[in-house]
């Protein structure tokens, strides 16, 4: 049995066949840092650090004249995010319903994407994870209130990496505004999403949990999301009336090459 | 993608991902291809120092097939999944798939969602 107790739930195989796809089917449009970072893994849930490769010097060794060194690691973080599924609803689904209520599950989703989109982005400081947009170097480059005018700052970007020796294809990551924006606007004829894409030679993403917008290089080498366990759902408990269950994974990210990316915010 | 043969639909309806495990299976599969003609063409001759010197590569694409096989477990997660379950198990594989599945997790993934990298989509 794995540590996600999924054996002790009160649910059938066809109703755990129905919570991971729905589940799938929620996190797949929100899990935006995934489409632009390189991914390793999954090491399993076990795994618990990233060797970074480097030392620590200890100045008080356990015998005087031996030096002493410690290894440095990044610790995994954990994240779950909980819900609750109604058993007469889970009933319902045995019975062949298609109408069932996974409301609860779908925000449970939601905000372990829009998590994992933060971490990675704009950093989490008590995870120990440093940001994409707070690594950068690179001064930010304003984006303006009318999306017609985001593809000369985008381009702005794609500038600032090139001088800086960084390679694309670029990827471009925008908050959901945005990228409705940008999807829906019109100029000189071409819809501002397609002018972005012939700039970028990369994927644009719609990514929950950012505020503005990040070009990355897409050379590959500069970000790397390490999964200990991916995406998983397990049990927690249950009683008469509902199954407490959750979403969790583990991860960690680092950041080898700040110059490979470059944050652009609101004017 | 001309010169890798084998896929089975339009290279531009793939994603690069999908082409590169494309690369990983069909290498393997030359990998243990190897191996087995190797293996026959071993015990086959009847010259001791040609034996040996197809033994020696014979190994050498073991090592070649193990090397690409990790590539492709990181880059696929049910792989990884079921590769966990099954590799340097004991005792018979059947009793292990029926104690994986009798261990109530719905399907071989045991919980995974099997997302992984979503490099290079846009939705």
């Amino acid at each position: 049995m794995s540590h996600l107790f999924r054996s002790h739930a009160p649910i059938t195989d066809d109703g755990w066949h129905l919570i991971d796809e729905e589940a799938r089917t929620q996190l797949l449009p929100g899990l935006a840092a995934r489409k632009l970072v390189d991914f390793s893994g999954p090491l399993g849930w076990g795994h618990s650090a990233t060797n970074l490769g480097g030392t620590t010097e200890i100045t008080d060794p356990p015998v005087a004249d031996v030096a002493a060194r410690q290894r440095r690691v990044l610790p995994l973080v954990e994240l779950r995010s909980a819900f609750t599924v109604s058993r007469d609803e889970l009933a319902n689904a045995d019975r062949g319903a298609l109408d069932v209520d996974l409301d609860d599950l779908d925000a449970a989703a939601q905000r372990i994407a829009v998590a994992e989109n933060v971490a990675v982005f704009d950093g989490w400081a008590a995870g120990g994870i440093v940001g994409i947009k707070a690594a950068s170097p690179h001064s930010p480059i304003a984006l303006p209130a009318n999306f017609a005018e985001y593809p000369s700052h985008v381009a702005q970007g794609v500038e600032v990496l090139l001088r800086a020796g960084v390679t694309g294809p670029y990827g471009l990551a925008l908050g959901p505004g945005a990228y409705t924006g940008v999807v829906e606007t019109e100029h000189g004829g071409l819809v501002v999403f397609d002018h972005l894409r012939s700039i970028l030679g990369g994927p644009i993403v719609r990514a929950p949990g950012l505020d503005g917008a990040v070009v990355v290089s897409l050379r590959g080498g500069d970000f790397l999301f390490e999964s200990g366990q991916d995406l998983s759902v397990g049990y927690d408990h249950h009683d008469a009336d509902a199954v407490r269950l959750y979403i969790e994974e583990s991860f960690s990210f680092r950041v080898n090459a700040p110059e490979a990316a470059i944050a652009l915010g609101k004017a | 993608m001309t010169q890798s043969a084998g896929l089975h639909e339009p290279a531009d309806t793939l994603s690069d991902e999908t082409i590169d495990r494309h690369r990983a299976i069909v290498s393997i599969q030359e990998e243990l291809e190897a191996i087995d003609w190797y293996d026959q063409r071993v015990q086959a001759t009847s010259d001791a120092e040609l034996a040996e010197i197809l033994a020696h590569n014979r190994d050498e694409e073991k090592e070649h097939a193990s090397m690409t096989l990790e590539w492709l477990r990181r880059h696929d997660p049910a792989l990884d999944t079921h590769l966990r379950t099954y590799l340097f198990s004991t005792g018979s594989v059947i009793e292990v798939e029926h104690e994986t599945e009798g261990a109530g997790a719905a399907g071989p993934t045991a919980g995974s969602l099997g997302i992984g990298s979503l490099r290079g989509e846009s939705l």
